[in-house]
């Protein structure tokens, strides 16, 4: 069994990550055409939301992405910091913006479908709250990562807030719904939801494949683009110091 | 135990006299509540509503914005590193400044309230309510904010940064803080959950918080 050393150094990572991408887009597009199909036009409207009920197979999707990217740069940032694992540091600092951008999907198309469900572009919704406070969670994160410009110290801070969000969601998640419950007696937003129907299942997990690969292939394109991006800095000071040491003697 | 008083006596000398922020805190505190009076306008019945909410919001920004101060004059004059080389545990250590925190920025914030809640006409039941609210949930925002500064000693201007990191994290205290606030002038038997939950939240944070500003603190050494 390979170690998880083995994908430490970062040329045997862009060996397999380099021929790796174009499959992945390419599943993309595969899963992504499929399931567009099947949503927009192989399934059926929604009995009380109508056509409506289509903007949920690009909602859901993200919304699970969301979740999904948060608990893996918790996981990436975990073991980067107690193993010190490089690429962990990396793959976790990567993940943000792209998880980011899931949350913003997830809260734009939810707004999109609020106003003819709800009346309103936003609610206070207990599920639309919480996965607003996630944005923010990335926010934060992503900020320790810009404003530190030692990359070691940086990704250990950024690991430690990553952890610390984690354990934080379920009470966040846990508050947020007290309170919302506190707040609307009743809520008459989607009380459970429909339990869904099965036709409406395979273009959901289509939908959730592409999302997937789509984020696999984003990752490790940016993940190259970190580590390139690194080593030139690094080609660079180098030169700065021989040429320093050239004017010097 | 003696460092960890040392600790505490030191900083809270430090914040009341002349130079510590302290007493900017409360009146920080206070200008919250009369510019919410102003921008809602002279309706005594809607402000006296929104009071115990207002009061809340106010005590977590007043919380906020002094956070930078709990590390920062140390990491300056390089007594952080000398505190860090010494203690036998650095998370008690941590622990004893966001204790000193409160006790400097909490602690007088409730001390203010009620002359604040005159102000913006609160209930006479509600009193109560909210003052016990707020001294079961402000060690929480302190402990919880000190994690924050710890993270972002090494920043020069931190206290942006700060806020946008740790108001994700306070917003369980804000909710069960408020919550009960409202639910016991209210009368509400939902009182007594919030003021538990509350109570979990300020002791989940005293658990964790010390530990993982004490990972920060190491981390950030130069």
């Amino acid at each position: 069994m390979p170690s998880l050393y083995e994908f430490a150094n970062p040329v045997r990572f862009e060996r397999w990550a380099r021929p790796a991408i174009p499959w992945l887009v390419g599943a993309t597009t595969l899963l992504l055409v499929a399931g567009l199909y099947y949503a927009l036009f192989n399934s059926p409207a929604d009995y009380q939301q109508g056509d409506s009920v289509r903007i949920m197979y690009v909602h859901v999707p993200a919304a699970w992405m969301a979740l999904f990217c948060y608990s893996l740069i918790a996981v990436s940032s975990a073991v980067g910091f107690i193993w010190k694992h490089p690429l962990a540091d990396v793959a976790a600092k990567e993940t943000a913006p792209i998880g980011a951008a899931f949350t913003f999907l997830a809260l734009f198309t939810g707004s999109i479908w609020g106003k003819p469900m709800w009346g309103a572009w936003w609610a206070w919704d207990a599920r639309l709250t919480s996965v607003l406070i996630l944005f923010f969670l990335y926010l934060g994160y992503m900020a320790i990562w810009r404003t530190f410009e030692d990359k070691t110290r940086a990704a250990r801070l950024a690991a430690i807030l990553a952890m610390v969000g984690f354990v934080n969601i379920p009470i966040i998640k846990f508050s947020v719904d007290w309170w919302n419950s506190l707040h609307q007696p009743a809520s008459v937003f989607r009380a459970g939801g429909p339990t869904i129907h099965s036709s409406m299942l395979p273009p959901l997990f289509l939908m959730a494949g592409a999302y997937m690969t789509f984020f696999a292939a984003a990752l490790l394109q940016s993940m190259r683009n970190e580590l390139m991006a690194r080593r030139l800095a690094r080609i660079d000071s180098g030169e700065k110091k021989t040429a320093a040491s050239l004017v010097e003697s | 135990m003696r460092a960890f008083q040392a600790i505490i006596a030191r900083d809270l000398r430090l914040a009341f006299r002349a130079g510590g922020g302290a007493p900017q805190a409360v009146a920080f505190f206070a200008v919250i509540g009369v510019l919410f009076a102003l921008a809602v306008g002279p309706d005594l019945s809607l402000i006296s509503k929104i009071a115990a909410p207002v009061i809340w919001t106010g005590a977590l920004l007043a919380t906020q914005i002094s956070l930078d101060q709990i590390y920062r004059a140390d990491r300056e004059d390089g007594s952080l590193d000398v505190i860090i080389a010494t203690s036998d545990e650095l998370m008690v250590t941590a622990a004893a400044k966001a204790v000193a925190h409160w006790l400097s920025t909490g602690l007088p914030l409730i001390i203010a309230t009620p002359v604040l809640a005159i102000l913006l006409n609160l209930d006479r039941d509600a009193y109560v309510p909210l003052l016990l609210s707020l001294l079961i949930g402000t060690p929480g925002l302190s402990l919880i904010g000190s994690f924050a500064a710890a993270l972002t000693v090494a920043l020069p201007r931190a206290s942006l940064l700060i806020s946008i990191i740790v108001s994700p994290l306070y917003i369980p205290i804000l909710i069960f803080g408020a919550g009960a606030a409202a639910a016991g002038a209210a009368g509400d038997p939902q009182y007594g959950a919030n003021l538990s939950l509350l109570g979990a939240a300020t002791l989940f944070a005293a658990a964790f918080a010390p530990i993982a500003s004490a990972a920060a603190l190491r981390s950030n050494q130069d």
